[in-house]
């Protein structure tokens, strides 16, 4: 790696904990960012001469303030002064910066800047392209290739998200800057994580020529969990949900064909399942089941072990499934998992009773494009042909990638022999 | 003589690495790897998870305490391991070096080895 390559790396891995820092300085996103950034083209002009800090996030933070100060100062000589108290934080800053890198103290810091970006007003595709510009710092383009819009539309979008939050900030409901209590806390961790998975799926659900736009939200969003973990060591949720995602993920070289179509679990090539990533998972799963505190993503993540852990689809322990869903049915209700858990009895007892199952959702799943696809094929199976095509025909009506509609017209294809 | 090398990085910018950085970057230790397996140099080696995944047992009460996480929390942390048989302090960090040049970044630790027990065990 060449070192301009390798300072970038530097500068990503720090990106988080000096924005975060920063943004609790200034208590304004955009001054928080343009200190970031002035940080870091300085970074790339004293690191090749004298060698990269020992500690570069704080090296990130201390100039980023300094030269941001710099700046509000020049500005202020034209405009109004900020009130005192804006600043009123970074007086003693200086001698206790590299206590404050070294402690528990900016892990509040990460998870405000994460929280901030899940501003309940903003819509779930916003949270997520605004947490990859903030806190991750993919380029505007990389997350309008990922979301297949223009640039100039996904500036524009991001645009609007700051100007919201900023609004936010500013008003009654703002996130406050003061350390969270422990309920606070335990709040934030749970909405951060659901917006974690949600940029996880982004990436996951990619399909044909989108997954290489997608793969790296995939990527990203294990990256911050690595990240949370590493600063809420001893969260079990946030243990399931990194082991979720990682044995997920573990699947991705074999979940498509050369030609992108779908290939689902049980055809999968297991060989091609990554190792290291599903070693990680069961760590994790095994660490947060110690703490003995079930939540949804330590269920689903021992769902996704026990696929992980069968060498062949014949060796999946269908039965261990069915009961961890039955849990996952009582702690997080949903049709889905109603219909996740349909797959697994067709399985354990045929069709027949997975279809007894499948039937009563209809009313809340009739637009679901899954509900239709798994109707058709347990159809399909009892040979009731004529109702599986029609079950069939309304999947692909409501199929949202081109890879899914495929998935299915091969099912039709089949029904016509 | 053995020397353990414990390799020290920091594991963020490690994670930050993308799949082609990270393949670039073995590809280059296994070159090293090879020359010193066929030289007979190289005894047990190991590449750890993320320290997310560690546990830590705390001995030094009555029962034990079970925590979540690496031991210390430090700037660098533990990421592997070799186990060389070297003539000297001299030849271990010529090797160390040299495994530098392939892996730049972070540092390694130099450190003679007092007992070694081969178990036998093999992932």
């Amino acid at each position: 790696m060449d070192a301009a390559r390798s300072i970038g790396t530097t500068l990503t891995a720090a990106r988080p904990q000096a924005l975060a820092a920063l943004l609790r300085y200034f208590r304004d996103l955009d001054l928080a960012e343009e200190a970031f950034q002035e940080a870091c083209l300085r970074a790339l002009k004293s690191w090749p001469q004298n060698g990269p800090p020992r500690d570069p996030a704080a090296w990130l933070i201390f100039v980023g303030r300094n030269v941001a100060l710099d700046s509000v100062r020049r500005r202020a000589k034209q405009a109004e002064l900020p009130p005192e108290e804006v600043f009123s934080d970074t007086e003693d800053a200086e001698a206790e910066i590299a206590a404050r890198m070294d402690g528990a103290h900016y892990r509040d810091d990460v998870l405000r800047l994460l929280f901030i970006c899940c501003h309940p007003e903003l819509p779930a595709t916003q949270q997520i392209a605004l947490a990859l510009r903030i806190v991750s710092g993919l380029s505007v383009g990389q997350i309008a290739r990922a979301f297949l819009v223009s640039e100039a539309a996904m500036e524009q979008r991001l645009t609007r998200a700051k100007a919201r939050i900023a609004r936010a900030q500013s008003g009654e409901g703002g996130v406050p800057f003061e350390p969270p209590g422990p309920v606070e806390r335990a709040e934030r961790l749970g909405a951060v994580a659901a917006m974690l998975y949600l940029i996880f799926n982004e990436g996951y659900s990619a399909a044909g020529d989108q997954t290489a736009a997608r793969e790296p939200l995939c990527e990203e969003a294990i990256r911050l969990a690595r990240l949370l973990l590493r600063l809420f060591p001893a969260e079990p949720e946030i243990m399931g949900l990194a082991a979720l995602m990682l044995l997920q993920h573990a699947r991705a070289s074999a979940r498509f064909d050369a030609g992108g179509a779908v290939i689902l679990l049980d055809q999968q090539d297991r060989a091609l399942w990554n190792r290291a990533m599903i070693a990680e998972g069961l760590a994790l799963l095994e660490k947060a089941i110690r703490h003995r505190r079930p939540g949804a993503y330590q269920v689903q993540a021992a769902i996704a072990a026990l696929h992980a852990r069968a060498e062949t689809p014949e060796a999946t322990d269908w039965a261990q499934i069915d009961l961890l869903y039955g849990t996952l049915e009582i702690l997080q209700p949903s049709p889905v998992v109603t219909l996740n858990r349909a797959v697994v009895i067709s399985k354990l007892r045929g069709p027949e009773a997975a279809l007894a199952m499948v039937e009563p959702l209809g009313d809340r799943l009739g637009g679901y494009f899954h509900y239709h696809g798994l109707r058709g094929a347990l159809l399909m199976q009892l040979g009731r042909t004529r109702e599986a095509r029609e079950g069939f025909m309304t999947a692909i009506s409501l199929a949202t990638t081109p890879a899914e509609a495929a998935h299915i017209r091969g099912h039709l294809d089949g029904l016509k022999l | 003589m053995f020397y353990a090398l414990l390799c020290y990085h920091q594991e963020d910018v490690v994670c930050a690495w993308t799949k082609e950085e990270d393949d670039a970057v073995m590809a280059r230790l296994g070159i090293v790897h090879e020359r010193l397996t066929a030289a007979g140099k190289l005894g047990p080696a190991a590449r750890l998870l993320p320290t997310t995944a560690a546990t830590t047992l705390r001995k030094d009460q009555d029962p034990p305490l079970v925590l979540d996480g690496p031991f210390a929390e430090t700037k660098e942390q533990l990421l592997g391991f070799y186990i060389l048989d070297c003539a000297d302090l001299e030849e271990a960090l010529g090797i160390a070096r040299e495994l530098g040049v392939a892996n730049p970044g972070g540092c390694y630790e130099v450190r003679p080895v007092g007992l070694f027990l081969d178990g036998g065990a093999r992932p």
